[in-house]
């Protein structure tokens, strides 16, 4: 059984982007992925509500790709949910197109992991500043898994760690689309580092 | 009068037959050109003994030719190929003229002639080589930029050669040689008498002429004629110009060719090089055609025929002589594979200019008759082996090195496809300033001279012609372009752009601006990739503000403009099939208002969609859930 997957994309300016823009190229050449880049698509922010939830009933893992921005996402991920996922549509009694669905975050976040804990300057964990989604994810009856994130993202090419993390983040979709990643597992981390090996089956 | 029209319909059919003939089966035009002259000429006999008179005027092609190669090269261009033009050049000019020497004199000639027949035979065919590289589009490529070096110094040496070649006159042919004139220019010579010091400052003062001149006087003059809206005016401006210089040059012994390439330079930047460029094209291409048949029409079969093997001996000796320096100047230049390749290829063979220091020569009693007699068909035989070798470097050489690239990644583009911009009026100027801030080179082009003089204030570069003329788009470069904006002010002419451009240059993107709704239903029916509406968006805006002013929230204005937007774009498809099924002088059918009543009402509903109150389904917004929907959570 393949999964189908979908990566909505969001960031602002890519001709600055480091890391989430060679992240996206990776994915479009895995069979099975369906790539949309949401500022591209949309550059007024005039989203298509129609087209978006359609192309939602089709898959079965949606990823959000972006910059973690101000602890939350880009503003067109969050102008994306507040019109698609909509009554009926993704919640309330007869809002069941997503039912089932994984949702997985995929983040790049500039400060180190060791400022998203609570006695670092970020106070909290990244998976609980991503509470937010969770819930949305929870109320849509999807599974929403821990988040796989690179941190210290600025400094990512310079230190030699991205092409660890699009190794992996290759082996992740490729993982997704076949089916075997152990999402009880990826629930319970705190984000998908912690025991990457351990989640794929 | 008769006889002069039989003969040009014999040298114009012979063109018209073999041309197109050489072109299909691959030969180039060059090749094409000769072998016309070598039927019309030794073969048949249709013409004869005046094809020396009609060389020397067809000659004019080469200058016509130099002056527009001069426009392709401003200043700062020429003053960056210095290293090239001097060095490369330099070299390639010397070290053939030595080499030739030396076989000249192992073969048993006296050292002057030897070193004369060197430096006649050193040079190579600007005209053949050009011509073809414009042809194969290979005079941007790095080869092509080195063999272009070479020539201009060739011909820029072509001046101190007529000033060295009566220095070598022997004693035993007779006489002094004369002056350094050119031999069919003497006639009107007005500088020959003069002493040295004088002459050196007629020379220079015409210089200053040619320079100073094109600086200051085109622009105003180009634009005075350029006001009057005949275009004839314009071409008859342009060739006075070349004719011109051509006339001051040879008067004062320097080379036409020379002249006219200097001002040519000077003219780079001028606004109106685009437009001489077209104006002058035809003609240079019609003499030069005129030249290439003379050369294939001079060569005397008896003469090879009797001479067969010192000619075949020669002629080889000079390509494997030339290809090789050639071949090592590459290498010492570090102009690498297949570009050192095309250099050695394309200028092995010895030029017109040859024929023009030989006839010199001989008029100086540097070189005897007869050994003139076999040179000249040794350089026209190079000459016509020059198109031989571009298949050589197109069937051997290319596809060597293709085939090796295709393993390298692909390289970085290093020039950017440009953007050719017609029309820089109110339109034209703000497409062309969002891309210029964003670093893309545009081309700009414009029919009104006080419009590219008022916009050349604020610092737009800009092209005089009329952009809907399919040879100034050449020139403009329409086949190495990646997009046309067509935003000129006559309708029909915009729409014979757009079907002109689609036909030829597929290649190239469509952007016009659309004078109303039929015209671009027209613009887009004729191939335009992208059409809008002069006054589309500018009035969806001004719709807008009134939006506002009438307290409608600013986003909700936003939104309303997007909905309004979004059905013009969804129906814009149908409807202009709908256009183009009426009649052309009744495009208003039935069926049509039909439809735009129909997208009217579905504008409506669109901007009515978000105005409902509670909960709507038929549409999307930042719709709440109904109220009490909390009980679905219990």
């Amino acid at each position: 059984m393949t999964q189908k997957v979908l990566i909505l994309f969001a960031h602002p300016a890519q001709d600055q982007s480091e890391v989430n823009r060679p992240m996206f190229n990776t994915a479009f050449g895995i069979d099975g992925v369906t790539c949309i880049d949401l500022y591209a698509r949309y550059p007024n922010h005039d989203i298509d509500v129609a087209a978006e939830q359609t192309r939602l009933r089709q898959h079965d893992v949606v990823i959000f790709l972006f910059p973690f921005y101000w602890y939350s996402t880009p503003a067109i991920l969050k102008d994306w949910m507040d019109l698609v996922l909509e009554y009926n549509f993704a919640y309330g009694k007869q809002g069941t197109a997503l039912k089932n669905k994984v949702l997985l975050p995929v983040i790049s976040a500039g400060g180190e992991e060791k400022a998203y804990q609570e006695d670092g300057y970020n106070h909290f964990s990244l998976r609980e500043l991503l509470r937010p989604l969770e819930q949305t994810a929870n109320l849509c009856r999807m599974n929403f898994i821990a988040p796989f994130v690179i941190f210290g993202s600025r400094t990512a090419v310079e230190d030699h760690r991205l092409n660890d993390h699009l190794a992996r983040w290759q082996q992740l979709l490729e993982a997704l689309v076949e089916d075997r990643v152990d999402f009880e597992k990826a629930k319970q981390l705190e984000h998908l580092d912690t025991d990457f090996n351990g989640i794929l089956l | 009068m008769t006889g002069y029209f039989i003969q040009a319909f014999i040298y114009l059919c012979a063109a018209v037959i073999a041309v197109p003939i050489a072109k299909r089966l691959g030969l180039g035009s060059v090749l094409g050109y000769l072998i016309a002259g070598v039927v019309i000429g030794p073969l048949t006999g249709l013409v004869g003994s005046e094809t020396v008179t009609i060389q020397h005027f067809a000659e004019f092609g080469v200058v016509m030719m130099l002056f527009l190669v001069g426009l392709e090269l401003d200043p700062r261009m020429l003053w960056g190929m210095r290293n090239k033009l001097i060095g490369l050049g330099g070299l390639q000019v010397t070290l053939s003229s030595l080499l030739i020497m030396a076989v000249c004199i192992m073969l048993g000639l006296s050292c002057s002639v030897s070193l004369a027949i060197g430096m006649v035979l050193s040079l190579s065919s600007t005209a053949i080589v050009l011509q073809t590289f414009q042809e194969k589009g290979l005079a941007k490529t790095e080869g092509g930029k080195s063999a272009f070096s070479v020539l201009l110094f060739q011909d820029i040496a072509v001046i101190p050669m007529l000033a060295f070649i009566p220095l070598l006159a022997m004693s035993e042919l007779g006489g002094v040689g004369n002056a350094a004139v050119d031999d069919h220019q003497g006639t009107n010579d007005l500088v020959s008498h003069l002493p040295g010091w004088l002459y050196g400052l007629v020379v220079l003062g015409s210089i200053a002429v040619v320079i100073v001149g094109g600086h200051f006087l085109s622009r105003p003059l180009f634009r005075f004629i350029a006001d009057t809206g005949l275009r004839e005016m314009f071409t008859a401006t342009a060739l006075m110009l070349v004719i011109g210089i051509s006339a001051l040059m040879s008067l004062v012994g320097l080379s036409p060719a020379l002249g006219t390439f200097l001002a040519g330079v000077v003219l780079a930047n001028s606004e109106f090089r685009h437009e001489l460029e077209t104006d002058i094209e035809p003609f240079k291409g019609i003499l030069l055609g005129l030249f290439f048949i003379t050369v294939g029409a001079s060569i005397n079969f008896d003469l090879v025929a009797s001479n067969a093997g010192i000619i075949f001996f020669a002629v080889f000796a000079i390509m494997i002589v030339k290809g090789l320096v050639l071949f090592l100047l590459a290498r010492l230049f570090k102009v690498r594979r297949n570009d050192g390749w095309l250099l050695t290829l394309s200028l092995a063979q010895a030029g017109e200019f040859g024929f023009v220091l030989l006839s010199f020569t001989v008029q100086n009693n540097v070189i005897p008759q007869d050994v003139a007699n076999i040179l000249s068909p040794v350089v026209a035989i190079t000459m016509f082996l020059t198109p031989i070798l571009f298949i050589v470097f197109d069937k051997l050489v290319l596809k060597f090195y293709q085939a090796e690239e295709a393993e390298q990644p692909a390289e970085a583009i290093d020039e950017q496809g440009s953007v050719i911009i017609a029309g820089i009026g109110r339109f034209g100027q703000i497409v062309n300033r969002l891309l210029v801030a964003n670093e893309i080179p545009t081309v700009v082009l414009d029919h009104s001279a006080t419009v590219i003089d008022r916009v050349s204030r604020v610092n737009i570069k800009s092209w005089y012609g009329d952009a809907s003329r399919p040879d100034l788009l050449h020139t403009a470069g329409i086949e190495d372009a990646k997009l046309l904006v067509v935003a000129i002010d006559d309708p029909v002419r915009a729409l014979d752009m757009v079907r002109h451009v689609k036909e030829f240059h597929p290649h190239v993107s469509i952007l016009a601006r659309a004078f109303d709704r039929g015209h671009g239903y027209d613009l887009t029916h004729a191939g335009a990739d992208i059409v809008v509406s002069e006054t589309y968006y500018s009035a969806l805006e001004l719709g807008g503000e009134a939006l506002k002013v009438l307290d409608v929230h600013p986003f909700k204005v936003e939104q309303m403009k997007a909905a309004y937007n979004k059905v013009e774009q969804e129906s814009r498809q149908e409807i202009c099939q709908e256009w183009h099924e009426g009649e052309a002088d009744n495009r208003f059918t039935k069926s049509y208002l039909d439809l735009f009543l129909e997208i009217e009402k579905r504008l409506v509903s669109a901007i009515k969609r978000n105005r409902q109150d509670g909960h709507d389904t038929s549409g999307s917004g930042w719709t709440p859930p109904p109220k009490h929907y909390l009980d679905d959570f219990e």
